[in-house]
């Protein structure tokens, strides 16, 4: 494939994870004439090719898929749509003015342009030290995506005894799958007062097998030189100060972190498009474009999804919206509203909408809320004091992905409101 | 048959590399012996890095003139050894009056130790490096203070003195001496785990052990070595940019808790000063962090937490030995020393700060205290002072590393993300003539795994590659030898 490898591309995906995937084959059904997907890795699918649990696509398929039957539906209709790609290679630079600078093993060093550019890298794990662990250096302190790799692509297991940091998804996913493999997960530990992965994944994989979680819970030290021999856990005060007297040494080989994941942009930066603090992913229109014309994102590098359906959908947008932009190279002038989050809400993507947008196609408004809400709660948007529109939901947990869609009926308040405030409250 | 050494080195820090590498340009036999399963894990893996200019040391002490000596030597150090070494300049940054008043005493025993410094405006400092802190008055600026890369400079003079035929034994640890039968005071070799070996002359380079080895000839009873814990942030480059080497106004202790710039461009805040019991001991502690961190707000109040992506702590080996020069009350200076009472033992002892910047003279000294002894020293012809330097891509521009790609597709292959550490580096590492046989080992000689996804994407594949090109199971590569090894077994379906 690489021998015929062009300079110039219609639209150039970067990334080909379920976000970049359905970004490259919505943008070569929308009319772009050609399409380059590039990724370091060795395959197409992107991290769901080590999810082989269950739970993937019951919003868009109807069906609970694996991580790799989902991905491949998608891959199936890359190829079949024609997209040109290109593995084992890595982006390591993007330009402001859409110039891409890629090496791979195979195909060597290359300068390739896209008219659009759709950014689909993913995210990362935070590490032991962003939650700055104390204790020393040892073997046996993993993020739960990497023991997630070792076992699930690679075929080994880290450890026999397990300690698990963080009820995250992947987190209790590992701690299902470790103990399939004869491993002993002794507890999850989990600094907030709430589960912050989705809740069916604490029952399928915690509850049903007796592993315990502990809330308000943290790893206060790591113990040992070479290898982990120990973690001290302690209870947290409601200022996630360890409580004197909670310390309990629990004797484990390793300890397993699932404390959040961040969104991979330093490209995005290189490249100059403006992130949000909060977020950790670009400023987005309902589009997906960034603060740069041109260059869209989607999925988990705007931000953090729980389910792999919505970075889909938004990989989707994305690719039609690129191919568009690759067709008719302008940059549509068009007065955008700004979203903003309201009570009990972190943030809203997309940051921007375009009202006209709403009289062919629906807005997603996405967000995560700051507090769970084990009642029945309000979704709403106002413009001051406006409602626009609601929904009710039977709950809100920062764990889960709130939505609420904007759609033509509402074309009318939303071109004239001056800002689309989302808040989540208690259903009255 | 028993082989004979001239030399025998105990220790592979910065003292000992260097000290290997000025030896190894004779015509002698040298065995180098290291603990642990790689050099450059001692004090040397964990500093600030800091070339010093010599300002502060006390005037008259060896320490004094080892550091301003040794300070002169980097450039040289580093162009033969292509290792990466700045003069950039290093500052004290003062607030107020009194701290101003302690500048002046610092510039003047910079003066009585011949190290030039200036004076500058607190307006020029901020001019200089625009984060700092504004309420920042004067600042002492030292233009020969200078910023190294340790584990490129240790790795690279090993590798030096190993291609000119010095002997490296890791995982070797020293435990006794070996004595001649017939003069009772005088070294034959050494007893070490791994059996014994004959030499000459023993260099004690054992960094926080020294007080130890010596203690095992019978030498300097009241001579003790304490572990002095410095704990670090590291900060991520994409965020924080200090251009800069800032220090506060030194505390009695400590030279205090400073925000500098790297070579490798990840801005590090720290160190503490602990002592600690157990030498061993380089645990990072929730006290420590809160320490380095109130410290680093009175430099750089902007920084923010958010922005670490690696936390790590180092041990400074602080002896107790009385300064010679008459009339300087001084009891933390180095040891450099032939002692008279045994035969055959070089002792380098209470080698903390700074005897990174020291070290190159360290060697010097050693090799000139050797001559005077009645050692032959006779330069081989076959010497080469050069080591020459391997590719970094990330060092690279866009044309190069097409180049370099084109020449072994492994330099396209980036297995390091963050840090964008090649498969083509790690193979030459782990075949370079000190072979790179841990996950660790590479991270010194490399810098994978030192970003911001800490090692996380990257560990799975390199312990892949070490197992390839090492031709061992997967099972038996480990973070830092024996006894850390990263996978327990294969998974029920792949067994
Ligand atoms: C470890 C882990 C486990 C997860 N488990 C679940 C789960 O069980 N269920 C669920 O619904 N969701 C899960 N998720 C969430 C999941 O990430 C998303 O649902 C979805 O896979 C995100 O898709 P994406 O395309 O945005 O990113 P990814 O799938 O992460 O794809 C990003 C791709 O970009 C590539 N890339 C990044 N940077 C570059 C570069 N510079 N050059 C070339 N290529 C690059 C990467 O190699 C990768 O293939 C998990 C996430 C992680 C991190
Ligand atoms: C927090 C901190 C900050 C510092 N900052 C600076 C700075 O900015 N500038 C500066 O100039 N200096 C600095 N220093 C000091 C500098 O790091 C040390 O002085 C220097 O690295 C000492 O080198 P070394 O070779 O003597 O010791 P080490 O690097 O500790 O080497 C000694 C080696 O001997 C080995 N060994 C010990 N016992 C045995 C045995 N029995 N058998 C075999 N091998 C053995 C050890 O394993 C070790 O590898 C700092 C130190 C610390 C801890």
């Amino acid at each position: 494939m690489n021998k015929r490898l062009k300079t110039k591309y219609d639209v150039i995906v970067i990334g080909a994870g379920p976000g970049g995937l359905a970004a490259a084959i919505e943008a070569k059904k929308a009319g772009a004439a050609d399409v380059l997907m590039i990724d370091r890795d060795l395959e197409l699918g992107g991290i769901l090719l080590q999810c082989i649990h269950n739970g993937f696509g019951v919003e868009t398929f109807k069906e609970d898929l694996t991580g790799p039957s989902y991905a491949q539906r998608f891959i199936h209709d890359a190829l079949t749509v024609g997209i040109e790609y290109w593995l084992d290679a890595m982006v390591l630079d993007v330009t402001p003015n859409h110039q891409v600078y890629v090496t791979g093993s195979q195909g060597g060093f290359r300068v390739v342009e896209g008219t659009a550019i759709v950014l689909a890298m993913g995210c990362r794990e935070r590490t032991r030290a962003q939650i700055q662990l104390p204790g020393p250096r040892p073997a046996g302190v993993y993020t739960a995506g990497t023991a997630q790799r070792w076992v699930n692509v690679e075929g080994y297991v880290p450890g026999k005894n397990f300690v698990i940091l963080g009820s995250g998804d992947i987190g209790m996913i590992m701690a299902r799958r470790l103990t399939f493999e004869g491993a002993k997960v002794e507890r999850v530990l989990e600094v907030m007062p709430y589960l912050t992965g989705l809740s069916r994944n604490y029952v399928q994989c915690l509850l049903d097998f007796d592993i315990q979680l502990q809330l308000r819970h943290t790893v206060k030290r790591i113990i040992g030189r070479n290898r982990v021999e120990a973690i001290e856990a302690a209870a947290v005060d409601e200022k996630w100060q360890t409580i004197p007297g909670s310390e309990e040494i629990i004797p484990c080989d390793t300890l397993l972190l699932s404390v959040g994941l961040i969104p991979e942009n330093e490209l995005s930066q290189k490249a100059g498009v403006a992130l949000d603090p909060i977020t950790g992913g670009p400023y987005v229109d309902e589009g997906f474009q960034t603060s740069l014309p041109g260059v869209f994102a989607a999925g988990n590098v705007v931000h953090v999804y729980d389910l792999v359906d919505w970075v889909t959908r938004a990989g989707q947008v994305a690719g039609r919206r690129a191919a568009q932009y690759a067709q008719c190279e302008c940059v549509k002038e068009a007065t955008t509203i700004p979203t903003a989050a309201g009570e009990n809400v972190r943030y809203v993507v997309p940051h921007r909408v375009n009202p006209e947008t709403l009289t062919t196609e629906e807005v997603m408004l996405q967000m995560r809320v700051t507090q769970p809400m084990e009642a029945a709660v309000r979704v709403e948007v106002y413009d001051g004091d406006t409602l626009i529109t609601r929904k009710t939901e039977r709950y809100a947990r920062p764990g889960e992905m709130v939505s609420i869609t904007l759609k033509g009926k509402d074309y009318d308040a939303v071109r004239q409101a001056q800002t689309l405030a989302v808040r989540v409250v208690r259903k009255e | 048959m028993k082989k004979h050494y001239e030399v025998i080195i105990i220790g592979a820090g910065i003292v000992g590399a260097t000290t290997a590498r000025a030896l190894s340009r004779y015509a002698l036999d040298i065995l180098w012996i290291e603990k642990e399963a790689d050099i450059c894990t001692g004090a040397t893996a964990a500093n600030s890095a800091i070339v010093h200019g010599g300002y502060d040391a006390v005037p008259g002490s060896l320490k004094a003139a080892m550091n301003v000596q040794g300070n002169a030597l980097w450039d040289q150090l580093a162009a033969e050894l292509h290792f990466a070494f700045a003069r950039s300049g290093t500052y004290v940054a003062a607030i107020g009056a009194d701290e101003a008043c302690a500048l002046e005493d610092l510039k003047a025993r910079g003066d009585l130790n011949g190290v030039p410094t200036e004076i500058i405006s607190g307006a020029e400092m901020r001019r200089r490096e625009p984060q700092i802190n504004p309420a920042v008055s004067t600042a002492l600026y030292c233009p020969s203070g200078g910023l190294c890369d340790p584990w490129g400079a240790t790795i690279a003079a090993a590798e030096n003195a190993v291609m000119n035929g010095v002997e490296l034994r890791l995982n070797t640890a020293f435990e006794d001496f070996l004595w001649d039968p017939d003069a009772p005071r005088r070294i034959v070799g050494i007893h070490t785990n791994q059996g014994d070996f004959y030499g000459r002359w023993v260099v004690n380079a054992a960094g926080l052990y020294a007080d130890a080895v010596m203690h095992q000839a019978g030498l300097r009873p009241e001579f003790t070595i304490t572990a002095r814990r410095g704990e670090y942030y590291v900060m991520d480059r994409a965020k924080v940019q200090i251009g800069t080497v800032l220090f506060p106004v030194p505390s009695k202790i400590s030279k205090g808790i400073l925000v500098t710039t790297t070579l490798h461009g990840n801005t590090l805040v720290g160190p503490n000063a602990e002592e600690i019991a157990n030498k061993e001991d380089v645990d990072v502690t929730a006290k420590g962090m809160r320490e380095i961190w109130d410290g680093a707000q009175k430099l750089v109040p902007g920084l923010n937490r958010r922005d670490v992506i690696a936390v790590f702590a180092g041990l400074r080996p602080a002896g107790n030995a009385p300064c010679l020069t008459p009339g300087v009350d001084y009891h933390k200076d180095f040891i450099i020393e032939i002692p008279e009472s045994v035969q055959g033992l070089v002792n380098l002892g209470g080698m903390e700060s700074p005897a990174l910047s020291a070290a190159p003279a360290i060697a010097q000294r050693v090799v000139e205290l050797l001559a005077d002894a009645g050692m032959t020293l006779q330069e081989k012809p076959t010497w080469n002072p050069l080591r020459p330097a391997r590719p970094v891509f990330r060092h690279l521009t866009h044309e190069q590393q097409a180049a370099l790609v084109a020449q072994d597709p492994r330099y396209g292959r980036v297995i390091c993300r963050c840090e964008s550490v090649t498969e083509g580096e790690i193979v030459a590492e782990i075949h370079a003539p000190i072979p790179a046989t841990t996950y660790d080992a590479l991270k010194r000689r490399t810098w994978l795994g030192t970003g911001r996804c800490m090692g996380g994407f990257d560990m799975p594949r390199v312990v892949d590659i070490l197992a390839r090109e090492l031709g061992v199971a997967p099972l038996t590569i480990s973070k830092k030898g024996r006894g850390s090894e990263f996978l327990f077994r294969r998974t029920k379906e792949a067994s």
